[in-house]
Parts: structure tokens; C-alpha cells; sequence
């Protein structure tokens, strides 16, 4: 492939996939009935959201004074809920965006489910202020349109209308982005399908076709749209920030608000994506298309924007001190000390101090505490906003008319309700679309796959110049079902890894052993596979023992290849006459546990138990069983 | 589909085959009806001799369309068919028209260009065009010809030459 594979990037797919087995892996979980997981969870979702909805109903029924809002505290619960909720939506965009412009290819196993979560978090957000307009039958008035009221506009020098516009643009653009990139997919969907749900998935992908100028097209529209959509994304929670920084609010009218509220919603926004993708992996074992590599990449996105966010929580300190004006400065003693100090120490613990320590790369690539962590971040940045509103808003210029806030059961309820909503579409999402965006995952493969990447990768060389000549060996292989069969029936008698042969045809792979010694490239074990047979097994087992035995220069470095065995137990083992794999298969456990025991140094907690299995498959060749095999062992134990 | 077309079609397994089959068509003189791919395949436009998408130019389009409707509507509201005084503030305050007229740039932008993307791609809800194979969405790459631009002896053996994996003939 034309593209460039880099050796330092770890592989972004995992699995040895083939193209067909990206659509089974993707589209399966839409074909399946539903598991135990997901029914529980959409039965406990569909109930908080019927709450939920109760709720509304009951704050339309009766207004807005079931709600604990008061003459000091305006904006409570509903409020702190609109940014939160806001600031989680806009992760997807940025993914999707941003992150398509950085030509940054782990957006391709997570934009299509944050796009869909950003998607369905606004619907969420924009419930609050239309339910805290108090007549939501007359929400229409926010609009713009010639009316018989005068007609009478709308103020369009407040920024609460501004809000109007960039959220409705957001939710807009987010959606036509989001559902472009999948009218390839359900068209994939529905080529698998029969029947009903032929038609119901070819109404949905609008009859796409995979053409080469619909294909530019869309790869053209996608560009421009991320284009269009990154100052979109930044402008919303830019926007959402007037709202209090135009203001003449002590402790809202700030200039760094702007900023310090779109990376605290990129912050929070990806902490729900962490949420919900550890999740999903897990439900949906997309622990191949969602690797380490994703959760450590987002990881670090949490790490910057959590750290930005504490610097423009200690500004916001500082100037407060630094500009002498006594009302800044009691707006913000107020927020650590005063009545609601909790939720000022709960921000700055879970948005300030818990992702610190993503600076350790063992911690970012921990799942169960990446999960614990991205759920202390969501509630840290509604803690945010929390102080942001009612603690400033609690004590204003007048001690006679300070007062206190606290929800109601409805306001309690409306915020169940909007959580059960987001879970239940997205749970009906899983279930009606790929989750992780089929098409662009394929487009990486040959840049991002393990089989062409990272420690595991396989070299091919010299594509495509000479297939041509191979006319005689092509194999027709018209079986539906069967694919890429012929090339696995002549590769993996030789001992090759299965996985790599199912993508390409037999004559046309050209491979080497995998890279044992980092960073050269031996050419000595390459193997053209088109002159291979099965018959021809032996030749192949000769050619890869001449190049354990000649082919590595290091000694013993491909030992460490053996769980368990490090660079000083390799050299002992050298010392004893075992540098190869072949030998190290052949040698009995009894014999290196010997020549572990009377060689200098601390072996102890090494147990060469599971070592000749292992040399045998290394030596065999079968990396991806000795992968599955290592998988198993701790540390080299059974 | 009114108006049937047979064609005949080859399908690869590998795109890298398929850029190559391209190649041959092209010296060849082949004239290829379509290519059919599972994903965006880069480097198979110029090859098809497909000119650069010119989306980008509606939406330029679009965009300014936008621009010029927020910010002449706001003036033309604030300032001829109702003036209202706003804290003191001009009515023809530009700075505050900023937001509004960014968004529904971005706005019409979208809208139009991914309308457009549809309307000339011939793609919308309801539309039914032909499956030439179930795969092509799937995990094989498709050249096709239509019958009459090439003889059944040619196409077949530029396919078998090229590394098709099958070949078939349909009518669409």
C-alpha cells in the first residue's frame, strides 16, 4: 500500500482483520438479538427516562415553582444541567473534526458512537431551557420569523438567543455529519440484509452505491465539514460562556471564560466518550477496533484539558485577588468557603487533581481505572458548573437577600429522566447502526492494522508490480462465504501467521518473518509465498531455522521474544548452549530450571515451565498462538 | 431504473490489485463504466480521470449566502423594521451581530453542501439503485464495464490478467 505504516505508532486494529471480518465484527451486533447487558440496561434507562418524563409533565402541569428556584438563585439545577450536558456533547465534534483535519487515524474506532453521544446529549441539554422558559407551548417565540406580534423579534444582541442559534447549528450540522458517515455503513448493513429490513436499511443509506465519484464526493464533503464544524464546536461552548460573561455577575463577568469553557467541555466530553466506549467494548467485544492505544490517546486529550481547566481555575483565582475589586474576590471566597465549599472542593479533586495522574502511561492504559476516572470527571465538571451558578448566585451584593438552593424532587427527577433518555437512544443506536464506523476503519487497515504495524507486523514488499504476470494462479473464489479460504490454505501449512494471508492472494504476498530484532528488516526469511505449497512445508520449516540461526545477528535476542525470559535470563541461556527457539523448544523444563538454579543471579520467581511451548510455536512460526497463548500466562506461568 | 444497462464486472480482493487493474485499463484504452468500493480508495480518482470534487465551491457558496442573510436580516430588523434601543446601545451594533451571523454561515453551509452531495449523486431517501453485488459493501473491489463498450473476450481476460477474483455479467 501506498500509505505510510509507521513502526513507533502502535496498531490502531487489532486481531489480524481482514476487510470481511470488519464487517462481521461491526455489523454483527446489529444482527444478533439483543444480550442480557443490553436489555437490563435499556429496561432501567427506558424507566429513569419514563420518570424522567413524569417529571416534565408535572413541571408544565403545575410550573415552575415546583422547582426550588428562588428570587436570588434563578438558575439552579435546570441550568448547571444545560452545560453539563452541553459541554458532553461536544466531544463527538471534536473527534470527528478536529481530530479528521489532524489526520489523527484513532478517531475512526470512536467518532461514529461520540458523534451519535454528542448528538443525543444536546437533545438533553436543550430539554432545560426550553422547560425553564416556563410555557414551553410558546417556545416557538425564540425564533426569528415574521409573526403577528408586530411583528416583534427577538433580541439579537443577547447572547441567550446567540445560544439559540449555535445550538440548533450544532445539532444540526452534528447530525448531517454524523449521518453521512453512515449511509455507507447502513448500505453495508443492507447489503447483508433480506427482506423488510433490506428495505428499511437501503431507505436509510438513500441507496448508496460505493461508487469512486460518490466515494470522492464524500470524502470531500466530509473535509469541508469538519472544516466548517471545528470553529462550530468551538464556538458553541464559547457562546454558552456569554451567557455568563456578559454578564455584570462578580465571578461570571470573566474573559477567560470563554476558553476555560471549551476545554472544560472537551474535558467533560471526553470523559463521557470513556465512559460509554468502555462500556460498549466491553458489551459489544470491540476490544479490537477500541485498543489501548484509543483509551491511552483519549487519556492524554483528559490529561491536557483537565490541566487547562485547573490553570483557568487558578486565574480565575488570581485575578480575582489581583484586580482588588472586593465583590470578584468575595464571589470566589465564597465559592471555597461559604456554604457550598463541597462542591468547590469536589471540582477541583475530580477536574483538577484526579486526571493528574494520567501522566503515568501504566495508569492511562489501565481500563477499570480510566472507567472509575472518566465517571469522577463527569460528576467534577457538573460540580463545575454547579459552583459556577448557584454558589455565585447564592450570594450576591445584598447579605439581606442571600439565600440558599436546593432541588426539588421534580428537578432531580428531570435530570434521572435526561440521563435515561441519552441511555436509551443510545442503546437503540447500538442496535440499529454500527457503532464504530465500518468504512473508515477498512481505510486504515493497511496503515493501522497489527498485521502492518507495530511489534507484530508482518513486511510485504513490492506490491503490485508483478501480480499481473500471476494470471495463472489466481484462484476463483466464488464461494460467498468462504472468503479469502484459498490464501489461508497455502500460507498456513507453512507455518505462517493465519491472519495475514486471508487479505491478500496467494501470489501476490511477498513476506518475511515477523521483525524480531527491533528496527531491522531482515530480508534473509523472506518468503515469496506464490512458489509456496502446502507440500512444501519442510522447505519453509528449513528456511526459517536458517534464519533463527543466521538471519539474527544479536544472540539470543529473539529469546526474549518467550514471556518470562528477559535480556540476563537470555544470556544465561546462551551461556548454556540455547539461542534458538528450536533449542529452547526441545530443552526440558527440569534442564532450564536447572540451569537457572546454578547461574549467578536472582531467578527465583522465573518459571521456565511454559517456555519450550512457547519456543515452539515461536519456531513454528504461529505468532498469533503464541500471542493467544502469552495472553493467558502471568509472567510466563501457566 | 428505467433504462437497463448490462455490464460486465470483475471483482478483486485487495485494492492494491484493483489500482493496478486501473492502470492496465488505462493502457488498454479500456473504458471503464465504474469502480465500486467498500471504503474510499485514494489514488483511484486520477487514475479514473475524475475531476476534483467542486462541493467545496457550493459550499463557499452556501456559506456566504448565509453570512449575507444573518447580517442583512439583523440590520435590516434592528435598524428599518423595528428599531428597539437596547441598553443604550446602537442599533446597528455589528459586534453583536458576530455570533448570529458565524452560526448560520455554518449553518447554510452545511445544509446546502450536504443537499447538494445528495441531489448530484442521485442519493436520498427512497431511492433503489441496482446491487451489482452484495460484496462491494462489503470486502471486494469492482471494476465494471458496460457490455457494449467492450467485447466478453477482452473484459475477461483483462480481468483474469489483472488478478479479478470473479467475474460475472449482469444487467442493471
Amino acid at each position: 500500500m501506498s500509505s505510510y505504516t509507521s513502526d513507533i505508532r502502535e496498531p490502531l486494529v487489532n486481531g489480524h482483520k481482514t476487510y470481511h471480518q470488519i464487517t462481521e465484527d461491526l455489523v454483527g451486533p446489529t444482527e444478533r438479538a439483543p444480550g442480557l447487558g443490553w436489555t437490563i440496561g435499556f429496561i432501567l434507562s427506558v424507566t429513569t427516562l419514563a420518570f424522567g418524563v413524569f417529571c416534565i409533565i408535572w413541571t408544565i402541569w403545575h410550573g415552575i415553582g415546583t422547582w426550588n428556584l428562588n428570587r436570588t438563585i434563578g438558575w439552579g439545577w435546570d441550568i448547571t444541567n444545560f452545560v453539563w450536558w452541553i459541554g458532553i456533547g461536544h466531544a463527538g465534534t471534536l473527534i470527528s473534526a478536529i481530530l479528521l483535519l489532524f489526520r489523527q487515524k484513532w478517531r475512526t474506532g470512536v467518532n461514529r458512537a461520540a458523534e451519535a453521544m454528542t448528538i443525543f446529549a444536546v437533545m438533553c441539554a436543550g430539554l432545560f431551557p426550553l422547560l425553564h422558559m416556563g410555557r414551553l407551548w410558546q417556545a416557538m417565540f425564540i425564533f426569528p420569523y415574521p409573526n403577528t406580534r408586530g411583528p416583534l423579534w427577538p433580541n439579537f444582541n443577547s447572547p441567550l438567543l446567540w445560544d439559540v442559534f449555535a445550538i440548533s447549528t450544532y445539532f444540526t450540522v452534528s447530525l448531517l455529519f454524523w449521518y453521512t458517515g453512515l449511509v455507507p455503513d447502513f448500505a453495508t448493513v443492507r447489503d447483508r440484509a433480506k427482506g423488510l429490513r433490506r428495505k428499511i436499511y437501503n431507505f436509510l443509506s438513500f441507496g448508496w452505491t460505493g461508487s469512486a465519484k460518490h466515494w470522492q464526493r464524500w470524502e470531500a464533503l466530509s473535509l469541508v465539514l469538519a472544516g466548517i464544524a471545528t470553529p462550530l464546536v468551538l464556538s458553541v461552548h464559547t457562546i454558552v460562556s456569554f451567557d455568563f460573561a456578559t454578564s455584570v455577575i462578580p465571578g461570571w463577568h470573566t474573559t477567560i471564560f470563554p476558553p476555560y469553557f471549551v476545554a472544560g467541555a472537551i474535558f467533560s466530553g471526553f470523559a463521557m466518550v470513556l465512559t460509554l466506549m468502555l462500556i460498549t467494548r466491553k458489551l459489544l467485544h470491540l476490544e479490537d477496533y477500541i485498543t489501548l492505544a484509543h483509551i491511552e490517546s483519549m487519556n492524554k486529550v483528559i490529561l491536557v484539558t483537565g490541566t487547562i481547566v485547573g490553570v483557568a481555575y487558578l486565574t480565575e483565582l488570581f485575578i480575582a485577588w489581583y484586580s482588588s475589586y472586593v465583590y470578584e474576590q468575595f464571589a470566589f471566597f465564597n465559592r471555597a468557603v461559604g456554604p457550598y465549599w463541597w462542591s468547590y472542593f469536589g471540582m477541583m479533586f475530580c477536574n483538577v487533581i484526579s486526571p493528574q495522574i494520567f501522566w503515568f502511561k501504566k495508569f492511562r492504559r489501565n481500563i477499570a481505572l480510566t472507567f472509575f476516572i472518566s465517571i469522577v470527571i463527569n460528576i467534577g465538571m457538573w460540580f463545575e458548573r454547579f459552583v459556577i451558578i448557584a454558589t455565585t448566585l447564592a450570594r450576591d451584593y445584598l447579605p439581606s437577600s442571600w439565600s440558599l438552593y436546593s432541588p426539588t424532587w421534580v428537578e432531580i427527577g428531570i435530570f434521572v429522566g435526561t440521563g435515561g433518555l441519552f441511555f436509551t437512544l443510545y442503546l437503540l443506536f447500538s442496535r440499529v447502526a454500527p457503532v464504530v464506523a465500518i468504512a473508515e476503519v477498512k481505510s486504515i487497515l493497511k496503515s493501522a492494522g497489527d498485521q502492518y504495524t507495530g511489534p507484530n507486523k508482518v513486511h510485504h514488499h513490492g506490491h503490485g508490480k508483478d501480480h499481473g504476470l500471476h494470471a495463472d494462479h489466481s484462484v476463483s473464489n466464488v464461494d460467498d462465504g468462504n472468503h479469502g479460504a484459498m490464501a489461508t490454505a497455502g500460507l498456513t501449512g507453512a507455518g505462517l501467521g493465519s491472519g495475514i494471508a486471508q487479505d491478500y492472494k496467494a501470489e501476490k504476498i511477498s513476506t518475511s518473518q515477523p521483525d524480531l530484532n527491533t528496527g531491522s528488516v531482515t530480508n534473509s526469511g523472506e518468503v515469496e509465498s506464490n512458489k509456496q505449497d502446502p507440500s512444501e512445508v519442510d522447505s519453509q520449516e528449513n528456511k526459517s531455522d536458517k534464519e533463527n540461526k543466521g538471519g539474527f545477528t544479536g544472540k539470543g535476542d529473539q529469546l526474549k521474544k518467550i514471556e518470562g525470559i528477559g535480556p540476563k535470563i537470555s544470556e544465561v541461556l546462551n551461556a548454556a548452549g540455547i539461542s534458538t527457539f528450536k533449542q529452547l523448544s526441545e530443552a526440558k523444563v527440569e534442564d532450564l530450571q536447572n540451569i537457572l538454579d546454578t547461574s549467578e543471579g536472582n531467578f527465583g520467581g522465573n518459571s521456565p515451565e511454559s517456555w519450550p511451548e512457547q519456543a515452539r510455536l515461536a519456531h513454528l512460526g504461529k505468532w498469533d498462538e503464541l500471542k493467544d497463548l502469552q495472553h493467558r500466562l502471568d509472567g510466563g506461568k501457566y | 431504473m428505467a433504462d437497463h444497462k448490462d455490464i460486465i464486472f470483475g471483482l478483486y480482493d485487495d485494492e492494491e490489485i484493483l489500482l493496478d487493474a486501473v492502470k492496465v485499463a488505462n493502457i488498454k484504452h479500456l473504458d471503464i463504466m465504474d469502480v465500486y468500493t467498500p471504503f474510499p480508495v485514494h489514488g483511484l480518482d486520477p487514475l479514473l480521470g475524475l475531476s476534483e470534487s467542486r462541493l467545496h465551491i457550493a459550499g463557499f457558496v452556501y456559506g456566504a449566502l448565509g453570512t449575507l442573510t444573518a447580517f442583512l436580516g439583523m440590520t435590516w430588523i434592528f435598524t428599518k423594521d423595528w428599531p428597539i434601543v437596547y441598553g443604550g446601545k446602537p442599533h446597528w451594533s455589528v459586534p453583536a451581530f458576530i455570533p448570529i451571523t458565524f452560526e448560520l454561515t455554518v449553518l447554510f453551509a452545511s445544509i446546502g453542501m450536504v443537499v447538494t452531495f445528495y441531489v448530484v449523486n442521485g442519493l436520498g431517501p427512497g431511492v433503489v439503485n441496482p446491487t451489482i453485488d452484495n460484496r462491494i459493501t462489503d470486502d471486494k473491489f469492482c471494476i465494471a464495464f458496460e457490455s457494449n463498450a467492450i467485447s466478453k473476450g477482452d473484459a475477461e481476460s483483462f480481468f483474469k490478467s489483472t488478478g479479478a477474483s470473479e467475474v460475472h455479467s449482469k444487467t442493471i
